[in-house]
């Protein structure tokens, strides 16, 4: 284990002697701060100007790729049927998600005291995981009809496999002086589920879940190519056989920031939960 | 004599694996008395650890008899009579240092627990007032430890296991913790039993020290102490420690 002494009780810079070397600490600090949001900002700026340049000069068609110019105009101008088609892509990602995940995290709990069923079930789980989501989509659409349905299940069975794999982890590697302890202490065996496992097994499910949220979306759009008239999927299939490329390009850009908002909520999630955790990766 | 708080009669143990049995105990016989101080010290693999364990009812005998505080192992732990302090601290890093001293209160199925202490107190008195709410990454090695130490104490126990606690500290931490240990006994009054492969250690806290010899693990010999307390840190420059420093060692060398 490291040897660190954190001055924890010094809210500050933590030069609690020296007010000049504190206050050009922090300002440091800020400037890092700053550096780490403009500089991202910068380079999308950069290339969002170099793909306009590029299609001014060479003359590209509309139809090959569009400006980032005319995006922005369907953006604005089609914002509403955006919107609609984004909401049963949101709703079937996230109750994929929702899904996928409780079925994953009951079942690493059952592994995790069932030795045998982890023998018996994981060779199951790995090859369901090779199939290619494109090859799964229309086997569910064939045995769950044309709702929102096969969209979910699409999304729940690519959110399911990396958090079987990282909750069966989390749960087993607790140390084992922590499982003596707990038996020094005669507690029962909930006991050691509940304040030992648990919070053990938490850091490595937010892992898990922040790759999931963003394959759920993709997992439901992927499913709406398939027989599937509204939805980002929809809509992106309806925009290519139209060669209508700003409309491609806009969809793209909204089921991306859909997914950039679903990772950034469990984000979110995961610093007030682990606070613990992720002040030790500081 | 004074009453007995544990006792060894012919206690062996035997691990059985893919390559063979092997004996990691092997006919112990030992006798501690209530509020002393043992401290164990053998070569690695002298079964110095399993032998703490078979008293905490973490390992079960494989033939003998151990009684525990006059009773079986099984009934002392069950009834929260023992502490036990691992050479990792094992806090739990979700937890604060309060919240780590306070787990003995919240588990063990419900059962009230007789005669507690308070985790403020304990936190005081081993040197922690004011890191209530810091998280065990926030601490030194030497705070991690008393941490668990104060964790060991919360349930008032009679008897404090301690395998290797300061083994993984550097000598300056190592040296205040014993002397600080030495003052807990004092005050507590409990009954500990101290692992250990550091012949300085073992010395300076024991009032006797047991040695033990390796494959298979066996008593060698035991040593009183007489070395008077309160002991103090310059008292291993006197000839008295120091030629007993060199009897554990030769005997050691032995082993």
């Amino acid at each position: 284990m490291a040897e660190q002494v954190t001055a924890n009780q010094v809210p500050v810079g933590g030069f609690a002697e020296d007010a000049e070397a504190d206050a050009r600490f922090l300002a440091h600090k800020r400037y890092l701060a700053w550096r780490r949001r403009l500089l991202p900002i910068g380079a999308i700026l950069l290339f969002l100007l170099l793909w306009w340049q590029a299609v001014v000069q060479f003359e590209i068609k509309p139809f090959i790729a569009p400006s980032p110019v005319a995006v922005a105009k369907v953006l604005v101008e089609r914002f509403d049927i955006l919107m609609t088609n984004l909401l049963p892509t949101a709703i079937e990602a996230v109750c994929g998600f929702l899904l996928g995940n409780f079925a994953a995290i009951a079942l690493a709990t059952v592994f995790v005291y069932r030795k045998t069923s982890e023998e018996a079930l994981f060779p199951i789980a790995v090859m369901v995981n090779t199939i290619p989501v494109v090859a799964k989509a229309p086997i569910l659409v064939l045995l769950l009809g044309n709702g929102m349905e096969p969209k979910i299940a699409i999304a729940a069975i690519i959110c399911f496999f990396p958090t079987l794999v990282n909750m069966t982890r989390g749960l087993r590697d607790v140390r084992p002086e922590q499982l003596e302890l707990m038996r020094i202490l005669s507690a029962t065996p909930r006991e050691v589920f509940f304040r030992i496992r648990v919070p053990n097994a938490l850091p490595y499910l937010f892992s898990a879940l922040k790759i999931a949220a963003s394959t759920a979306v993709i997992g439901a759009i992927v499913g709406e190519w398939i027989g599937s008239n509204v939805g980002i999927g929809a809509l992106i299939i309806q925009a290519t056989y139209n060669f209508d490329s700003p409309l491609l390009y806009a969809t793209i850009v909204v089921g991306s920031t859909f997914s950039a908002l679903f990772f950034g909520v469990i984000s979110l999630a995961e610093r007030s939960m682990l606070r613990w955790h992720t002040a030790h990766k500081d | 004599m004074a009453e007995t708080a544990v006792s060894c009669e012919r206690v062996s143990v035997r691990f059985t694996s893919e390559r063979g049995t092997v004996t990691a105990l092997d006919n112990i016989d030992l006798t501690i008395p209530r509020g002393s101080f043992l401290t164990l010290l053998g070569p690695s693999g002298c079964g110095k650890s399993t032998l703490l364990r078979v008293m905490a009812d973490l390992v079960a005998p494989s033939s003998g008899r151990v009684s525990v505080l006059g009773g079986a192992p099984q009934a002392a732990r069950e009834s929260r009579q023992i502490g036990f302090v691992f050479q990792d601290p094992a806090l739990l890093a979700w937890r604060t240092v309060l919240e780590n001293v306070s787990l003995p209160l919240e588990v063990g199925g419900g059962k009230a627990l007789p005669g507690a202490r308070s985790p403020h107190e304990l936190l005081s008195l081993v040197g922690l007032s004011g890191w209530e709410k810091a998280y065990p990454h926030e601490l030194s090695g030497g705070m991690r430890q008393r941490v668990a130490i104060a964790r060991a104490l919360v349930s008032n126990p009679r008897l404090l296991l301690m395998d290797e606690p300061f083994g993984a500290l550097d000598e300056i931490t190592r040296d205040r913790l014993n002397e600080e240990l030495l003052q807990l006994w004092e005050t507590t009054g409990t009954t500990i039993v101290f692992v250990t492969h550091s012949i300085y250690e073992a010395a300076f806290l024991g009032q006797s020290v047991l040695l033990l010899a390796a494959r298979p693990g066996r008593v060698r010999e035991q040593v009183p102490v007489t070395l008077p307390m309160p002991r103090r840190l310059a008292q291993r420059e006197t000839t008295e420690f120091v030629s007993l420093a060199g009897h554990l060692r030769r005997v050691l060398e032995t082993c």
